[in-house]
């Protein structure tokens, strides 16, 4: 009797157990995603995930955060690899070649019922992710590079406060004044930087875009490294610091130039529009956002990362996945996104809402980066992307460093990138 | 008869003996040699043999033979990073066995503050990688990095070290001689301290000065020391990773890529398994040469006590 009642109690308990462990249960994502600014970017994923949860019971997602874009693109082919690979990643737009070509991830067309979706958001920034038809990824925290101008410099060097340089010769003159040297001769402010480490290629191909090159052709196995206005753009870059003594000289790193800036050693600066809140929250001086100055006219190209859905994943996760992506992407939470951090909001329903247009109002440099939307052209993206960036970062380091010519460096990456690209003609 | 029975059975009972014996003692050594041969000798043999192939993109093995071998001698990344990995490991070793030496001997006298300063010098040593390649960047940083708040005393401008070719590569020697040093200091000051003091008392008897002493006794005797220490620390000129891909990623155009660095660029980055089990199998082929050296040559002509 005794026995029976236990079981019985058991039994129930057991039960209770199940059901009440049911929702929890139900589909669990890892996400991996990079960290490439400056400010508490990870506390904002974090946050943005735990409301997400709290919305969908029945969906659990860990988000870990893996480095910066190379590190996240490791981190992930690595895993697949091994076997555990995560279910969705926030990966480059400009990795879709390698993950297309690794057999690693799934088009979201028929994950989604309602594909006017895809037709949300910027077309340049979808670009990127759609090939032969498909979409492969859909834009999350996009970019433009952008100057940005220390104003109280620029009264302090007799210049303009309010107006940035609009073309190259403009920039290399304001530059020249903007140069700042102490008694002994040395130099305490730079006129301008434009990093030369970990994304090298990006900035080599805003300037070509600027001098009218493009830098590959649309399916992916092109490189042209070695066109004379390729070569004008390095050149340009490269006098900067030799010829006009405005920049410095050997690289200039990509994760501390935001510092430089912020700590008044250089007057202006290249970098992502993903760093304009951390700008905005710690710069103790007065400044600006420009859109890049022009050659034979504007560019910059589109940057930064992509929500991905991996093969691999369960059909309930990738469910799941896009449910994900899309809350996240939705336009409050695009336009929170692009406040907290910078990056260009995803859609121009964004834009729309009362809460960006109340930020932009205030703070209108929030709205630059989008509206070189109009100048952009899509990020350098090939099959092979990690050589082939290093190739290019490798012959613009040789460049600024005094190693070797432009010319010479450029043609050295060519033929590196040639030789790998030819196994996808 | 009956001896002969009993000196059979002895025979016996020493034949089952000895036969445990071997038994027992490879059911002791077993589990080393299952983990020697899981983790140690497979992957050395399974790298061997991938170096021969090549993984195409849908996943299948291509048998191309010596191919890898070609395209890496013609890849010069590969050669730079082997030229660069020669010179990083000519700038360390000799000078942080010297320093340890020196370092070693300061702290074996008998003297104030002894205990403060072994710890001092073992500090590098205990620090995780990653804290000291911030650090040290910290250092490098240009204009309101240590080094040059340091030289704008003397009215110096800045110095872009990790940025300008020509310096990156002193930076990370000093720093990694900076972090051995002291490790091997402990090394060497355990071996001074096995060193018999008669043999140093007996030197001053016969009114040898402390230089000779050091040159005729003390430093024969800390041979085996050296060598340990010595070996040590080619394989850890080779093994430098964590600090490159903090401080420098192998730039500026890399002329701080080192073999390993790159191995792992390879591999991870450019997601080529293949090419990067070529580069392995030379890594590997450097090291056994340190090893066969040492085992073959060094080991007989010094003298162990």
């Amino acid at each position: 009797m005794i026995l029976v009642r236990r079981t019985m109690l058991a039994a129930t308990a057991l039960a209770v157990l199940l059901l009440g462990a049911r929702p929890a249960a139900a589909v669990d994502l890892t996400m991996y995603y990079p960290v490439a600014v400056g400010g508490p970017v990870t506390k904002i994923i974090d946050d943005m995930v735990s409301r997400f949860e709290k919305e969908n019971a029945d969906i659990k997602v860990t988000a870990v955060y893996a480095g910066n874009y190379t590190d996240t693109m490791t981190k992930a082919m690595t895993a697949m690899k091994g076997g555990q690979p995560p279910q969705l990643s926030v990966l480059l737009s400009t990795d879709v070649f390698t993950l297309m070509d690794e057999n690693a991830i799934v088009p979201m067309d028929g994950l989604v019922t309602d594909k006017s979706w895809f037709k949300e958001f910027y077309p340049a920034f979808m670009a990127n992710g759609q090939i032969d038809g498909k979409t492969w990824s859909i834009p999350f925290q996009r970019s433009t590079i952008v100057l940005y101008w220390n104003k109280d410099a620029f009264k302090e060097a007799a210049l303009d406060p309010e107006k940035a340089p609009a073309t190259w010769d403009e920039m290399a003159k304001m530059a020249k004044k903007l140069v700042k040297k102490d008694a002994s001769g040395n130099t305490t402010r730079w006129g301008v930087e434009i990093p030369t480490t970990g994304y090298a290629y990006w900035m080599l191909q805003a300037l070509a875009i600027e001098n009218g090159q493009k830098l590959m052709n649309e399916p992916g196995n092109e490189v042209y490294l070695t066109a004379p206005k390729t070569v004008g753009a390095l050149d340009y870059w490269v006098d900067l610091s030799r010829k006009h003594n405005v920049m410095p000289t050997g690289t200039i790193d990509w994760a501390t130039l935001r510092t430089d800036f912020l700590e008044g050693k250089t007057a202006m600066m290249w970098h992502t529009t993903g760093n304009l809140t951390a700008v905005k929250d710690a710069a103790k001086f007065n400044f600006g956002v420009a859109m890049l100055p022009a050659k034979e006219r504007r560019g910059s190209p589109t940057g930064g990362g992509n929500f991905y859905i991996f093969k691999s994943a369960s059909p309930e996760q990738q469910k799941a996945a896009v449910k994900f992506i899309q809350w996240m992407t939705a336009p409050e939470r695009a336009a929170e996104w692009s406040m907290k951090t910078g990056y260009v909001a995803v859609s121009p329903a964004a834009y729309q809402t009362p809460a960006m247009e109340a930020y932009a109002k205030g703070f209108p440099a929030a709205t630059v980066a989008r509206d070189q939307l109009e100048h952009a052209v899509p990020e350098l993206s090939v099959h092979e992307n990690g050589r082939i960036y290093k190739f290019v970062g490798d012959a613009v380091q040789a460049a600024v460093t005094g190693a070797q010519k432009p010319q010479e460096a450029l043609a050295a990456a060519q033929q590196q990138a040639d030789r790998v690209l030819r196994a996808y003609k | 008869m009956s001896d002969q029975l009993v000196m059979s059975s002895v025979a016996r009972q020493a034949r089952s003996h000895a036969w445990w014996n071997a038994v027992n003692a490879w059911l002791l050594l077993l589990p080393a040699a299952v983990l020697l041969l899981a983790f140690t000798h497979y992957p050395i043999l399974a790298t061997i043999r991938h170096s021969f192939f090549i993984t195409r993109r849908n996943g299948t093995e291509a048998f191309v033979c010596l191919d890898s071998y070609h395209s890496m001698a013609a890849d010069p990344i590969f050669w730079r990073a082997l030229a660069n990995n020669f010179w990083f490991a000519l700038g360390t070793i000799p000078t942080s066995i010297a320093l340890a030496l020196l370092m070693a001997i300061w702290v074996n006298r008998n003297m104030r503050g002894r205990g403060f300063l072994r710890l001092a010098y073992f500090t590098p040593t205990v620090l995780p990688m990653i804290a000291v390649a911030n650090i040290w960047l910290f250092f490098y940083t240009p204009d309101y990095g240590l080094l040059d708040q340091l030289r704008g005393l003397f009215g110096f401008g800045g110095w872009n070290w990790l940025g300008d070719p020509s310096t990156v590569m002193g930076c990370l020697i000093v720093m990694v001689i900076w972090k051995e040093a002291g490790f091997f200091m402990i090394f060497y000051l355990a071996a001074l301290q096995q060193l018999s003091p008669d043999l140093e008392e007996a030197a001053a008897v016969e009114g040898a000065s402390r230089w000779y002493t050091f040159r005729r006794i003390t430093f024969p005797l800390l041979m085996p020391t050296t060598l340990f220490v010595a070996i040590n620390a080619v394989i850890n000129s080779f093994k430098l990773v964590d600090h490159l891909v903090i401080m420098t990623k192998g730039g500026p155009n890399n002329a701080s890529t080192l073999l390993l660095y790159y191995i792992y660029e390879v591999a991870f980055t450019f997601q080529d398994s293949a090419y990067a089990a070529t580069l392995t199998v030379v890594l590997l082929v450097l090291l056994s040469t340190v090893a066969l050296i040492k085992f073959g040559y060094l080991d007989r002509r010094i003298h162990y006590q």
